[in-house]
C-alpha cells in the first residue's frame, strides 16, 4: 500500500531518491499506457459512471473543466492577442471591448522596428541555440564517459556532479557572476559575451544524470560486438550510442531550450550591453519608454515562437514535464 | 558481478559498484597499473569524453561552489583584493533590518502560495483524471501558461493587475460588484497579488506531474476498495490519497524550497515594494550585490544565500526525516 519509501529518503540523498521516484512514476505511467485497453478505470468504476448523480456532476466537471481551463489557460493569451493590435487607448479604457475604435496592425511592426524586437529576438535565439548545444555536448559526452567507457575514477566524478544538486542556485549567483567577470586560468572577461550564458548552462547535473541513467539502459552486447568489429570509442559513440539515444537527446533538447528562453535573471547580470541582450531581458527595460499598445504587441511576439513550438512538440513537453518537475529542486 | 566471458546477457544496469576493468578490452592484462597499461586501456579516450564536462563543471559550477564559502568570510570588491574578515558577513546581514522583514516576507510567500497553490493541481488533477474525453485538449490549456515565457507572464499580470477601475482584472470584479482593489499598489493586497500569478504559471506544470502519478495507481485497488462497499469519497481518501502520498511529499518540499528563492514576481512586479511589502531573500541579496550604490557588497550577498541554502538544507532533511517516518507506519 505505501509507495515505496523503501528507496529510503533518509540513506540516499535527498534529491536523487525524489528524481528516482519521478522518473519510476514516468515510467509506471508508460507501462499503464500500454496496458489501458485491458484495465481502463480509475476511481470511478464503470457502475459508478452509470448512476445519475454520478453522470449530472461529470457532466458539472466537464464544463467547469472546460470553461476554467479555457479562461485560465486560453484568457490571458487571447487577451494579450487582441490587445496587440488595439490602440492603447481602448485598451486602457474598455480592456474587454473586441476593437471599438478598429484593428490598429501597425502596433506590431513598430514593436518588431523601432522596439526592436526583431534584434532581441535574434539574441534570444542565439542564446537558446548555443545553451542547447553545450548542454547536449556536455550531457552526452560525460554521460558516455561515466556510463560505457567508465574509467576507475569515474564513481568520484559522477559523485562531484550530483553534488552540484544540492546546492540551490542562489548560492552560485555572486560567485558565479565574478568567475564571469575574471575567468581563472584563461584570465578573461565574458561579460557581454554570450559564452557566458551558455558554459554555465552546460554544467547541469540533472542532464548528466538523465543522460547517464539513459545510457546505462542500453544493451552493453551492441557496444562489445562493435568494439570486436574494430570501432574506436569515438565510433561506438557517434554511430551506436547517440542514435540510440535520441528520445532522452529529445528531453533535454527541450529542457535546454526553454530553460535559455526564460531565463532572466543570469542574462540580466552577465549581458548589461542592451545590443546583445535577449527578449526577456529587454522587455522590462523598454517598457517605460514603449507605449502600452507597442508593447503588448513586443509581449505577443515574444510569446508566439513558445506557444507555437508547445503546439507542435505537445507530447514531448507533457512527457518531459513530469521529469521537468524535478528540476525546480 | 565478475569479469564476464563475451556471450553474456546485459549486465544490470550500474546501480552496484561495477568492476573498475568492465570497460577496458583487455582486462586481464591490467594488474599492475603503468601509464602504458592506462594508455592501452584507452586513458585518453576517457579524458577526453569527460573533458567538456570537466571544464564546464570546474570553472562554472565547483570552483563558484567552493568560492562561495571562501567569500562569505572575506570583504570582496572588484578594486582590491579579497581581505579575511571572518563573521563579519554574517553578523552585518543579521542586523541588517530590513532582512527580518525579508524572511517574513518570503515566509508570507510561501505559506500563501501553499494555500493557493497546493492543494490546486492536485483537485484539477484528479477531475481531469476521471473525464473520459478531452483529457489531452484539457492538459494542453492546463499546460499553456508554463510555456508563456515568465517575463512575459509577469509584464502582461501587470497589465491585469492596472488599479484603475478600469484595469481588466478590475473590470471583471466590477462585473460580479466588488469594488476596485489596489492590487500591486497598497502592501496589504501586493503579496497576494503576486502569488496568484505565481499560482497560474506554475500550477500547469504540478497538474501534469500527479496526472502521471494518478494513472500509476494500480486500479486494483479501486476494485478491491469497492468489494469493501467504498463509495467515491472513500476511495479517494482511501486509495488515491495513500497511493499520492509519496509524490505529494516531494512536490511540497520542491513548492517550499522554490518559493524560498523567489525572485522573478517581486522584482519586476513591484521590485520589493511598495514599502518593502514584497521585498524576499533574494531580492535582498540582489540588493546587497548589484544594486548598490556603494559597490557589490559581494561577501555579504553570499553570506546570506549561504544562511539560506543551509536553512533549506535542514528544513529539507528534517521534512525527510519526518515523513519518513510517517510514510512506514
Amino acid at each position: 500500500m505505501t509507495t515505496a519509501p523503501s528507496a529510503g529518503p533518509a540513506t540516499t540523498p535527498v534529491s536523487t531518491s525524489l528524481r528516482a521516484k519521478l522518473a519510476g512514476v514516468t515510467r509506471r505511467r508508460a507501462e499503464r499506457d500500454a496496458a489501458e485497453d485491458a484495465a481502463d478505470r480509475s476511481i470511478l468504476s464503470g457502475h459508478d459512471r452509470r448512476r445519475r448523480g454520478v453522470r449530472a456532476s461529470m457532466s458539472g466537471v466537464h464544463v467547469f473543466l472546460f470553461v476554467g481551463l479555457v479562461i485560465a489557460g486560453l484568457g490571458p493569451l487571447l487577451w494579450l492577442a487582441k490587445a496587440a493590435v488595439t490602440p492603447t487607448q481602448d485598451t486602457l479604457s474598455q480592456p474587454f471591448a473586441l476593437w471599438p475604435n478598429g484593428i490598429d496592425w501597425a502596433n506590431l511592426e513598430q514593436a518588431w522596428n523601432d522596439v526592436h524586437i526583431d534584434q532581441y529576438f535574434l539574441n534570444t535565439l542565439y542564446v537558446a541555440a548555443g545553451s542547447w548545444f553545450f548542454q547536449l555536448l556536455v550531457a552526452t559526452t560525460a554521460g558516455y564517459a561515466l556510463s560505457v567507457l567508465r574509467p576507475r575514477y569515474a564513481p568520484i566524478l559522477n559523485g562531484l556532479v550530483l553534488a552540484t544538486l544540492f546546492i540551490p542556485a542562489v548560492v552560485l549567483l555572486v560567485p558565479l557572476y565574478l568567475t564571469i567577470l575574471h575567468v581563472p586560468v584563461i584570465d578573461v572577461s565574458l561579460l557581454n559575451s554570450y559564452w557566458a550564458v551558455w558554459l554555465p548552462a552546460a554544467a547541469n547535473a540533472f542532464n548528466i544524470l538523465l543522460v547517464k541513467r539513459f545510457f546505462d539502459s542500453l544493451p552493453r552486447e551492441v557496444f562489445e560486438a562493435a568494439r570486436t568489429d574494430g570501432a574506436g570509442p569515438f565510433r561506438v559513440f557517434w554511430s551506436i550510442v547517440l542514435p540510440m539515444s535520441k528520445p532522452i537527446l529529445g528531453v533535454v533538447s527541450v529542457f535546454a531550450v526553454i530553460a535559455a528562453w526564460k531565463d532572466f535573471l543570469w542574462p540580466l547580470l552577465v549581458l548589461p550591453d542592451p545590443a546583445v541582450q535577449p527578449l526577456s531581458v529587454r522587455l522590462p527595460a523598454v517598457q517605460s519608454q514603449t507605449e502600452l499598445d507597442v508593447f503588448l504587441a513586443a509581449l505577443a511576439i515574444s510569446t508566439i515562437i513558445p506557444v507555437v513550438l508547445f503546439l507542435i512538440f505537445q507530447r514531448l513537453f507533457l512527457r518531459g514535464a513530469g521529469l521537468g518537475g524535478a528540476v525546480k529542486g | 558481478m565478475t569479469m564476464t566471458p563475451t556471450t553474456t546477457d546485459a549486465p544490470p544496469p550500474a546501480s552496484a559498484p561495477a568492476p573498475p576493468h568492465a570497460a577496458s578490452a583487455r582486462p586481464k592484462r591490467s594488474r599492475r597499473r603503468t601509464p602504458m597499461t592506462w594508455l592501452r586501456g584507452g586513458g585518453l579516450w576517457n579524458l577526453a569524453f569527460l573533458a567538456p564536462m570537466l571544464i564546464v563543471f570546474g570553472v562554472f559550477s565547483w570552483w563558484p561552489i567552493a568560492r562561495a564559502f571562501v567569500m562569505s568570510f572575506q570583504e570582496t570588491n572588484l578594486v582590491s583584493p579579497p581581505t579575511w574578515v571572518w563573521f563579519d558577513n554574517f553578523a552585518r546581514v543579521l542586523s541588517d533590518p530590513n532582512l527580518g522583514t525579508a524572511v517574513l516576507n518570503t515566509a508570507y510567500f510561501a505559506a500563501l502560495a501553499l494555500v493557493f497553490g497546493f492543494p490546486l493541481p492536485i483537485i484539477m488533477a484528479v477531475l481531469m483524471s476521471e473525464v473520459r474525453r478531452g483529457k489531452g485538449l484539457y492538459s494542453a490549456l492546463a499546460y499553456l501558461p508554463v510555456v508563456v515565457p515568465p517575463v512575459v507572464a509577469v509584464l502582461l499580470w501587470k497589465v491585469f493587475y492596472n488599479a484603475s477601475p478600469d484595469g481588466v482584472f478590475n473590470t471583471v470584479l466590477g462585473w460580479v460588484g466588488i469594488p476596485p482593489q489596489p492590487w500591486l499598489q497598497s502592501s496589504a493586497t501586493a503579496m497576494p497579488s503576486l502569488v496568484i500569478e505565481a499560482t497560474w504559471a506554475a500550477a500547469g506544470g504540478s497538474i501534469i506531474i500527479y496526472l502521471a502519478a494518478l494513472i500509476a495507481v494500480p486500479p486494483e485497488l479501486y476494485d478491491a476498495a469497492e468489494v469493501d462497499g467504498a463509495g467515491i469519497w472513500r476511495k479517494i481518501w482511501h486509495v488515491t490519497l495513500p497511493q499520492l502520498r509519496g509524490i505529494l511529499f516531494i512536490m511540497l518540499i520542491l513548492q517550499i524550497i522554490g518559493t524560498a528563492q523567489v525572485f522573478l514576481e517581486p522584482y519586476l512586479f513591484t521590485g520589493g515594494g511598495p514599502n518593502n511589502a514584497t521585498l524576499t531573500v533574494l531580492l535582498l541579496i540582489y540588493r546587497y550585490a548589484f544594486q548598490n550604490s556603494l559597490g557589490g557588497d559581494y561577501g555579504e550577498a553570499t553570506a546570506l544565500s549561504l544562511m539560506l541554502a543551509i536553512f533549506l538544507g535542514i528544513l529539507s532533511w528534517l521534512y525527510f526525516k519526518l515523513t519518513d517516518r510517517w510514510s512506514t507506519n
